[in-house]
C-alpha cells in the first residue's frame, strides 16, 4: 500500500508521475507534492495517473483543492493516463467536467 | 428465502493506515463469492469510503476509544457490509444534505473537496442505510446480480439466479 510520486521539470511547469494507490492514507503525500507545483504562477501542472490503480474521494477531493491552486495562480492542472476504473470516478462525482482530462490517444485513434 | 452463512468481523484502530488493510480484506471476501472485477472495486470504494468518515470525523484527538467495527455477512445473493463507529452522536440530515456530485455551475473556488464520500457509496452500492445514536453505522448492501436488482423495489424477489 504504497505511492511514489516523481515530478519531472518542463519547459512551462511539472509532470508528476503518481504510481500506487490514492487514499486516506497517502494522500497527504500527494497533498504536500501537488499544491506547491500547483502554487506556481504561470505554470501547466501535468498529473500522470497511469500508474494508479485506486482513488477514492480523498484523492479526489486533493485533485479539487490543486485545481483551485492552480486557478488562483494563473496555472493549469491536466491530468492523464486515467485507467477506466479511475476515469469512471471522475465521471461518477462530475469532476471530469471541471478538471481537464487528457483523452487517451489509443481511443482516439 | 436467503439466510446467512458466514460473517466476517474485525475491529481495527481507526488509523489512515488500516483503511487499506481493510480494503484488502473486504476485496478478498467479495472475490471469494464472485463478483466481477469492477463490483469488487465498487465494495472496496464504498468499504473504503465508510472506514475514511470514520477515520476523519468519528474521534475526537484525545478519545480513547479508537476503533471502527466492520462487519462482512455473506449470503447467498449478497454482500452486506456494515461499518461503525463510537464517535458520539452527528447530524446525518447534514451529513446527507452535503454529499452529492461536483456542480460544473459552481465556481472553482466554491467546490467543496468533500462530500464526496457519501455520494460515492450510494452511487456503487445497491442498498445503503445511515443509522446514528451512540455512533455512525453504515450498512451497504451488494447484490451479485446487481443489475438485475430494483434498487427500490420493496422486497427482493425470491428467484435468485443459480450461480455458475
Amino acid at each position: 500500500m504504497n505511492l511514489d510520486i516523481n515530478v519531472t521539470e518542463t519547459d512551462k511547469g511539472h509532470v508528476a508521475f503518481i504510481s500506487g494507490e490514492v487514499d486516506v492514507y497517502t494522500a497527504s503525500k500527494l497533498k504536500e507534492t501537488l499544491n506547491p507545483l500547483a502554487e506556481k504562477p504561470n505554470s501547466d501542472l501535468v498529473v500522470d495517473l497511469s500508474d494508479v490503480n485506486y482513488i477514492d474521494s480523498t484523492g479526489l477531493g486533493i485533485f479539487i483543492g490543486v485545481l483551485k491552486s492552480t486557478e488562483k495562480t494563473n496555472s493549469t492542472l491536466k491530468l492523464k493516463g486515467l485507467n477506466e476504473r479511475v476515469k469512471r470516478l471522475f465521471e461518477i462525482t462530475g469532476l471530469n467536467e471541471v478538471i481537464d482530462i487528457e483523452v487517451d490517444e489509443r481511443e482516439e485513434a | 428465502m436467503t439466510h446467512t452463512s458466514d460473517v466476517i468481523e474485525m475491529k481495527v484502530p481507526a488509523k489512515p493506515e488500516y483503511v487499506g488493510v481493510v480494503r484488502l480484506t473486504v476485496s478478498g471476501v467479495a472475490n471469494r463469492l464472485g463478483y466481477s472485477y469492477d463490483d469488487i472495486e465498487d465494495i472496496k470504494i464504498a468499504v473504503a469510503e465508510a472506514c475514511t468518515n470514520v477515520v476523519n470525523h468519528a474521534y475526537e484527538e484525545n478519545q480513547t476509544q479508537d476503533d471502527m467495527h466492520l462487519s462482512f455477512s455473506v449470503f447467498e445473493d449478497r454482500l452486506e457490509l456494515i461499518v461503525a463507529d463510537h464517535g458520539g452522536t452527528i447530524d446525518i440530515n447534514k451529513l446527507k444534505k452535503e454529499r452529492g456530485p461536483v456542480s460544473r455551475d459552481l465556481a472553482i473556488q466554491e467546490l467543496k473537496e468533500g462530500g464526496l464520500g457519501l455520494f460515492l457509496i450510494e452511487t456503487l452500492m445497491d442498498k445503503v442505510e445511515i443509522r446514528g445514536e451512540s455512533g455512525v453505522m453504515i450498512i451497504m448492501t451488494k447484490f451479485l446480480q446487481g443489475d438485475e436488482v430494483e434498487p427500490h423495489a420493496p422486497g427482493i424477489s425470491e428467484e435468485v439466479p443459480k450461480q455458475q
